[in-house]
């Protein structure tokens, strides 16, 4: 009760804020089981696109998030945990002791739809998107039936600058781009890179 | 709300009717299939009862009721061309100025008729402030791009538009209490003008004006809408402090500064690669698609009555 409260309260004020303005161009809002992965550069991107779904995909639609920022008892272990049932990963863990996407695989195998960031961290330079880890490539590869559809949220990194607390009420839009799947004989790097111009491609011309 | 007012509304309401009767006439005639001029026609006029009813409602609350819904357009403009234009990290104080302290205070000064502040806010405290403050960030990059950026969309969402309320706090003699028929009577010339531009240019345009900047305008158009709309704004002296004849040099004053205020900001938007600035208006774009006109026209207005008439 509390948890949806809260969600409730979370996503109008995203939407009241930047708008969350969901362009669906290359596919539909469809419950049909998806990773959607995104540029990341604040905290606020996985709410923003959470927020631009319809509600009836967003119940099966789960934000994945770096348990060392967000495991920290309190507010904002609930946020993450209860309101927006994330599933969270350990980037730190030394790799020896097993597979750190393994969560991902069994909210894949539960049949939820991901919001995955595959820049790994976020970007707070002046590139445009940085390089992709390799998380997203052995997710497809493990999850062929799964659409992986990029999307690109223009705008949030002006509307919460690192360090800032105010946020300043822009318009975010978020472009939904064509589905992509690992193709048979894709390398890693192939694909990644595919996946990458796939998402950049969705980005708005600068002048 | 008067007399007068009241039968204003009345006829605004008249001839939306008329319009909504002619629109669904012409959905009628060409049948089910979607036909891109026709819908967007219904979407414009279905849109224009929303925005005479919330003009209505305002109207109703007098001068705060005014100043608060001017507010409001600033804010959703001032965001459609904040939103549109680049700036870097380090402008986020003089933007975070620009929405927390420019706007709030340049409506709080009309609110307090404190002319001598409100007339001067932004063009030179902001003016100042805003380049300092991104100043202090360090970053050299496009520097006088940027600050002039800011500056700019300030000007026109804030200190233009707040032209409109600010015709509240203007004393003319013989006109006590009824500065709302004069914003009536700006608000309606200036649209219809663009409404009639859009229409005699739909009906007989032919050769373009500016086809760089918007090709949609057309000299059919462009003549005819003015010449309507002038004729309509000298027929409504009867709401004004003017005669027959300042009402039409008035009208065609703010007609023209309207039209050319439509092509100023259609050359911005073209330069950033978008055909409208938002889509919170539907059939009409955003905010500042409605309003390009009226940032033009409103400031202009303004000093001549305060200069001729207050």
């Amino acid at each position: 009760m509390l948890a949806s409260l809260t969600a409730f309260a979370i996503t109008s004020a995203a939407r009241l804020i930047t708008g969350a303005r969901a362009l669906w161009l290359g596919c539909t809002p469809q419950p049909v089981q998806r990773l959607y992965f995104a540029n990341h550069s604040s905290h606020g991107d996985f709410v923003l696109l959470w927020a631009a779904l319809p509600e009836t995909l967003r119940r099966h639609t789960r934000p994945v998030a770096g348990a060392d920022y967000w495991c920290k008892p309190g507010l904002r272990e609930f946020i993450i945990r209860r309101v927006f049932n994330a599933v969270l990963i350990d980037r730190q863990r030394p790799s020896a002791e097993g597979n750190p996407l393994q969560p991902v695989l069994d909210a894949f195998a539960q049949g939820d739809s991901l919001i995955f960031f595959p820049e790994g961290t976020r970007n707070l330079g002046d590139e445009q998107l940085l390089a992709f880890k390799s998380g997203l490539y052995h997710l497809a590869a493990a999850n062929p039936q799964v659409e992986l559809v990029p999307v690109w949220i223009a705008n949030l990194n002006r509307v919460m600058p690192k360090g800032r607390a105010l946020p300043l009420p822009l318009l975010c839009t978020l472009s939904f781009g064509e589905p992509l799947h690992l193709q048979d004989d894709e390398s890693k790097q192939a694909f990644l890179e595919r996946a990458r111009q796939a998402l950049l491609n969705l980005a708005p011309k600068e002048a | 709300m008067d007399h007068n007012t009241l039968s204003l509304f009345a006829g605004i309401g008249a001839l939306l009717l008329l319009a909504s009767l002619i629109g669904r006439l012409l959905k009628w005639r060409a049948g089910p299939a979607p036909h891109a001029v026709i819908d967007n026609l219904n979407a414009r006029i279905n849109a224009w009862w929303v925005m005479v009813l919330v003009i209505g409602i305002a109207f109703v609350f007098g001068k705060y009721g005014v100043i608060v819904l001017f507010y409001g357009v600033s804010f959703y403009a001032l965001r459609e061309f904040m939103t549109l234009t680049p700036t870097r990290r380090s402008d986020y104080p003089a933007l975070a100025a620009a929405f927390y302290l420019a706007l709030p205070v340049q409506y709080l000064l009309i609110a307090m008729d404190w002319y001598g502040l409100f007339s001067i806010f932004i063009p030179v405290y902001l003016f100042l402030l805003l380049p300092i403050l991104a100043s202090l960030g360090g970053d050299t990059t496009r520097f006088l791009e940027r600050a002039s950026k800011v500056q700019w969309g300030l000007m026109i969402a804030v200190y233009c538009v707040s032209a409109v309320p600010a015709l509240m706090t203007l004393d003319i003699p013989g006109f006590e209490g009824r500065n709302l028929l004069l914003i009536a009577w700006l608000i309606i010339v200036v649209q219809l003008s663009d409404v009639l531009q859009y229409v005699c240019g739909k009906l007989f345009g032919k050769r373009k004006v500016a086809p760089n900047l918007s090709p949609s305008k057309t000299l059919e158009g462009l003549l005819g809408g003015v010449a309507l709309a002038t004729l309509i704004g000298a027929m409504l002296c009867w709401i004004t402090p003017f005669t027959f004849w300042q009402a039409a040099l008035m009208a065609l004053t703010v007609n023209a500064m309207g039209f050319f205020g439509g092509l100023v900001m259609s050359a911005i938007k073209r330069d950033r690669g978008v055909k409208d600035w938002g889509h919170m208006i539907e059939g009409h774009g955003g905010m500042l698609d409605r309003i390009d006109s009226v940032c033009f026209a409103a400031p202009v207005f303004f000093h001549f009555v305060r200069y001729w008439w207050a």
